[in-house]
């Protein structure tokens, strides 16, 4: 059980994937002007997360590996990741509106997200069991929630700054993430 | 005659002019992650040049066959397919390299440049202009990291190459080497590149590629070029 709340606490902390790893960079950088769509974002990230590592774990396992097919890895979990954010927008959409209104259009953007495909791949490079590597997605999705809603919030603020004119733009908002990323650091030795 | 003339400006266009990294701000996440030292930075770019090149020929090959609406699925079918055969080529034969690479090797697959090339180019033209077309990108992107992965050594580690330039009379900032380092010296990048760019009368970069298009690659149909 303490395992399994440090790999949590490590996806948020030590183990950020946007900080860290530097997987979901695109969307850490294109979707956090507003906290609130920051949110949404990170909340369609996890569940997608979820179901993409508890899918693809027993294919992995029980199909791939005895069949001594694992070199076709990348190749199955991109395609069975892009079927199944298909399958969840189809399924959203029908069961239940409100949720599909408000996380619907960052279902699309998530397929080619590399924090999905990331975490996927992670959970065999680093030998974890099925039920660590589902508590390891929802450590990385934590992470990734944490450092989008902080991320906005500091991007509102940039919004009232005076930036020199050479660095409008995207250059302050990668010089101010690396500064996120800093504060980051600072966790390093508290878990694992 | 005329063909033959256009290509050359297709293969520089990805160079300089449309430069993945510092021009369409495409593919940051492995230029980010893998760029702590030069020689990474080299075997990323010509792994993903590789994928480039082949999806590129590829994509423009079967572009009159495959049915539009599923486009998006089968390019990143072909994409990964070849990221596959990279995956083994680098295992084989360049160990210590993929063990450097590591998550990031498979991860080509949803690097945003190389689906944006097949959607914005492979699939409007001929073979030949789409192979130079992904050569002149992958050049791009291999300089980008090459220059991103020096500077980076040079100041996290006083070394280029592993050489060491500077590290026996300046402590090296370890910094640069960590992820900080990385957001830090892109931002200034970015800056430079911006400045040149305005000096040479074209529009700096504000925007974040991915935002131009919400992030969505596959239906971006080219909008990025408009941070031209």
């Amino acid at each position: 059980m303490s395992s399994l709340i440090t790999i949590f606490l490590a996806g948020i902390m030590t183990e950020n994937m946007v900080l860290s790893k530097f997987l979901g960079i695109c969307s850490f950088l294109g979707v956090s002007q507003k906290v609130k769509t920051a949110l949404s974002m990170s909340i369609a990230v996890i569940f997608v997360m979820f179901m993409s590592t508890a899918v693809t774990y027993p294919i992995y396992a029980y199909l791939l590996l005895p069949k001594d097919l694992d070199y076709l890895q990348t190749l199955v979990f991109i395609l069975v990741i892009a079927a199944l954010v298909q399958l969840i927008e189809i399924a959203l959409k029908k069961l239940s509106q409100p949720i599909y209104s408000a996380l619907g259009i960052y279902l699309p953007l998530i397929t080619t997200n590399c924090i999905i495909l990331g975490i996927t791949l992670l959970n065999f490079t680093k030998d974890l069991s099925y039920v660590e590597s589902l508590v390891n997605s929802l450590g990385a999705g934590a992470g990734y929630l944490v450092a989008m809603v902080i991320f906005a919030g500091v991007r509102g603020r940039i919004e009232s700054c005076d930036i020199p004119e050479r660095l409008q733009g995207l250059p302050i908002t990668l010089i101010s993430a690396s500064i996120v990323s800093l504060s980051f650091l600072g966790f390093s030795g508290i878990v694992g | 005659m005329k063909k033959n003339q256009k290509l050359l400006p297709i293969l520089t266009n990805g160079i300089i002019k449309e430069n993945p990294i510092l021009r369409l701000v495409l593919g940051t996440c492995p230029f980010l992650a893998i760029t702590t030292c030069a020689t990474n930075g080299i075997g990323m770019g010509i792994a993903a040049t590789f994928v480039l090149i082949g999806s590129n020929a590829t994509v423009s090959l079967l572009r009159n066959f495959i049915p539009d609406k599923v486009r998006i699925p089968a390019y990143i079918t072909i994409i990964a397919g070849f990221v596959t055969i990279v995956q083994m080529l680098v295992k084989a034969f360049l160990p210590s390299i993929d063990s450097a690479l590591g998550i990031y090797l498979p991860l080509i697959v949803v690097n945003c440049i190389i689906l944006a090339r097949a959607e914005m180019f492979a699939n409007k033209n001929s073979v030949l202009p789409s192979i130079f077309d992904a050569i002149g990108m992958g050049i791009g992107f291999t300089l980008s990291l090459l220059v991103m992965g020096a500077i980076r050594e040079l100041l996290g580690a006083g070394t280029i190459f592993s050489i060491p330039i500077t590290s026996n009379f300046i402590e090296p900032m370890t910094i640069m080497i960590l992820p900080p380092g990385g957001f830090f010296v892109f931002g200034i990048l970015v800056a430079i590149a911006n400045i040149v760019a305005t000096k040479s009368g074209k529009k700096p970069v504000t925007s974040f590629g991915c935002e131009t298009c919400n992030g969505d690659c596959g239906s971006c149909k080219g909008e990025v070029n408009d941070c031209e």
